[in-house]
């Protein structure tokens, strides 16, 4: 077993709308390893991008309860000067727009070095050169050199994407948070990137929390995955574990909603996300998106089950969940 | 009979530089493309962004101009002046990638949904509510949100807003350009099935751009697979699935994510042979300016660009 390298635990993060405070991300706790890469999947609105952000310190006006432990230290009330030291260095992050991600006045090559005059001051300036030429090679970008001179609306969202990246791994960062990296991607760059952050991993022993809404990219990349609806963790398997057995509800059917090939009718899952104003706050908050299943199937509170070792479900009512009639067909 | 024809098609776009905006070349963002789509039927066109997917759907519906070549949409030449434009407008429509900025966030869904109705047939302002009541239904949302705003539906509520615009005038052809893109798993998967209802009972014809094979998959009758404008290969989803030809074709197959995390490995081993291949071979499949060669048949259905001598290597 690899040594813990976060812990996040009982973490709330509420945001203020209108007249209180919501909670988007509402008792989280989960462990990211060394050399291990953690999936959280959900739909948007889940709250995994709040649970990124929370762990970066990136929420300036969020209410933040509970605790992150960070290599044994608790960063949730770290002060900003220490924050902004491991941030970037020891903890990094890719973030999912590449359009907005990078400073449209800046030089591509400036913002990488950006990382490196912040952390390594006292590398010269031609090894800083060097160094991000070097990135952008690693990343996939063809004529790094150019493209060190060249601004961010001179090239397409792959390449932009992949400049994120260079900026997100140029420190080598022990623990590297990944929101929807492949996101805006067409397939082949995905495999490349994917391939990248694997490869990251396995040289430099990182953690990586890879945020995604694809189950796919999931399936081929993740160690653990956590699944996550209206911000609370719903389950969390061991990845092989989730796709043979998945248990709850919601994680079935998103499974079963995705096109496998057949030219059946794809599995639809009933209502919508509700919004964080309207999260229903008691019982098991995807009750109203599988109404056929009576309220005595549910907790009153629900929580993890602990099912097998290490196979975490929410709620009692996955026990006897099945699909409704006309669309359990397929299943 | 098929519904839409096209013709060696290709959209240039010039590219102007100096003082007297001189043309001094040319980017071929579609350079020599045919296809025919059967009435009912969906025809998918795939490829990575930048391969002229998009440029064709926008060519055929008029929001770029054609360079050269022909398209007949029913029975009709649309690139000749003298065709019947507002004929062909309305019975060709386009659903847009992105729910959120394809729809006017100053109008109501009324009239949004609407405008095509009052561009095209008189109606009351009775009959036009009941039109767009009926749409909405059809679409799955209550008429209660006819006098709403964009921006309080989620993003598969106003994909849905964007489809019943594209059918409100009954088209024989819908251009679809990645139409599920940017939504949820669980919200594609809902409009997904709604366009397939709505091919149904319509009897439409869609033209899917998408760079989502496994989508494409799912939803088409027919593919083609696009590269840098020009086709790599072309044919039924059997054999483009099953049975590719292309080395170009491979790669973006293997790139697929699996579903199932225990052939982790095996994918990975056989993204790294594909890719060894498409580097070692690259010259075999493509021309000395990286563009792919004209197409050869390989059955009745299935085309693939080869050069002539390589297919003595198969």
């Amino acid at each position: 077993m690899n040594r813990k390298l976060l812990e996040v635990k009982n973490l709330k993060t509420s945001f203020y709308i209108n007249d209180g405070y919501y909670a988007a991300v509402d008792d989280v706790t989960l462990t990211v390893n060394e050399n291990e890469i953690l999936g959280i999947v959900g739909e948007s609105g889940s709250g995994k991008s709040a649970l990124a952000f929370s762990v970066m310190g990136l929420h300036t006006r969020a209410k933040m309860e509970g605790n992150i432990f960070f290599n044994g230290k608790d960063i949730v009330n770290v002060s900003k000067a220490d924050l902004n030291k491991m941030r970037g260095n020891e903890m990094a992050m890719i973030f999912q727009d590449p359009l907005t991600a990078l400073n449209p006045l800046m030089e591509i090559g400036a913002q990488i070095s950006e990382t490196f005059i912040l952390h390594r001051p006292n590398m010269t300036k031609k090894i800083r050169k060097d160094r991000v030429i070097e990135l952008l090679k690693m990343v996939g970008i063809p004529r790094p050199e150019y493209v060190y001179s060249q601004f961010p609306h001179e090239l397409s969202g792959g390449m932009r994407q992949r400049v994120i990246i260079a900026i997100a791994i140029a420190n080598q960062p022990k623990l590297l948070i990944a929101d929807e990296p492949t996101t805006a991607l067409d397939v082949t760059i995905q495999a490349q990137i994917l391939d990248l952050i694997r490869e990251l991993k396995e040289t430099i022993e990182s953690g990586v929390i890879l945020i995604t809404h694809d189950l796919g990219v999931v399936a081929e990349m993740a160690d653990r995955v956590a699944v996550m609806y209206a911000g609370q963790i719903v389950e969390i398997a061991n990845v092989y574990t989730l796709f043979k057995r998945p248990l709850h509800p919601y994680t079935r059917s998103l499974l079963h909603s995705m096109p496998t090939g057949g030219q059946d009718k794809l599995h639809v899952i009933n209502g919508i996300v509700p919004s964080l104003k309207h999260l229903p706050r008691k019982g098991c908050r995807f009750a109203h998106r599988i109404p056929w299943m009576g309220a005595e199937t549910h907790e009153e509170n629900p929580i993890l089950h602990e099912v097998e070792p290490g196979h975490y479900v929410r709620c009692t009512c996955y026990k006897n969940f099945s699909f409704q009639e006309d669309e359990s067909k397929e299943a | 009979m098929s519904i839409l024809e096209v013709t060696n098609l290709k959209i240039h776009f010039p590219i102007k530089t100096g003082l007297f905006n001189r043309t001094v070349n040319h980017i071929k963002a579609v350079d020599g493309v045919s296809f025919q789509i059967e009435q009912g039927k969906t025809y998918g066109l795939v490829g990575e962004s930048g391969s002229g997917k998009s440029t064709i759907g926008r060519g055929v519906i008029g929001l770029e101009k054609i360079t050269s070549g022909k398209v007949i949409f029913n029975g009709v030449d649309i690139t000749s002046k003298n065709s019947n434009r507002k004929e062909i407008r309305k019975n060709l429509q386009m659903i847009f990638q992105d729910p959120y900025s394809s729809l006017n966030p100053r109008k109501r869904i009324l009239d949004i949904i609407a405008e095509p109705l009052r561009n095209f047939e008189k109606l009351t302002k009775k009959e036009e509510i009941k039109r767009v009541e009926e749409l909405l239904e059809l679409v799955g949302l209550s008429k209660e949100n006819m006098m709403k705003y964009p921006h309080q539906f989620s993003g598969g509520q106003r994909q849905r807003i964007g489809v019943a615009r594209a059918i409100a005038l009954k088209p024989k052809l819908i251009i679809a350009d990645e139409p599920v893109s940017a939504l949820d798993v669980s919200v594609q998967a809902q409009v997904l099935n709604f366009l397939q209802d709505i091919q149904k009972e319509l009897g439409l014809t869609y033209l899917f751009i998408s760079h989502d094979l496994g989508i494409v998959k799912h939803f088409c009758d027919e593919i083609s697979i696009m590269y840098k404008g020009r086709y790599v290969e072309q044919g039924t989803i059997e054999e483009i699935f099953n049975n590719p030809q292309h080395i170009y074709t491979k790669r973006l197959i293997s790139a697929i994510p699996d579903m199932n995390p225990s052939n982790r490995d095996k994918q990975f081993r056989l993204r790294k042979k594909v890719q060894q291949e498409f580097d070692q071979r690259y010259h075999d499949y493509f021309d000395s300016e990286g563009l792919a060669y004209g197409l050869k048949s390989v059955s009745e259905t299935h085309l693939v660009a080869l050069q002539e001598d390589v297919e003595k290597v198969w």
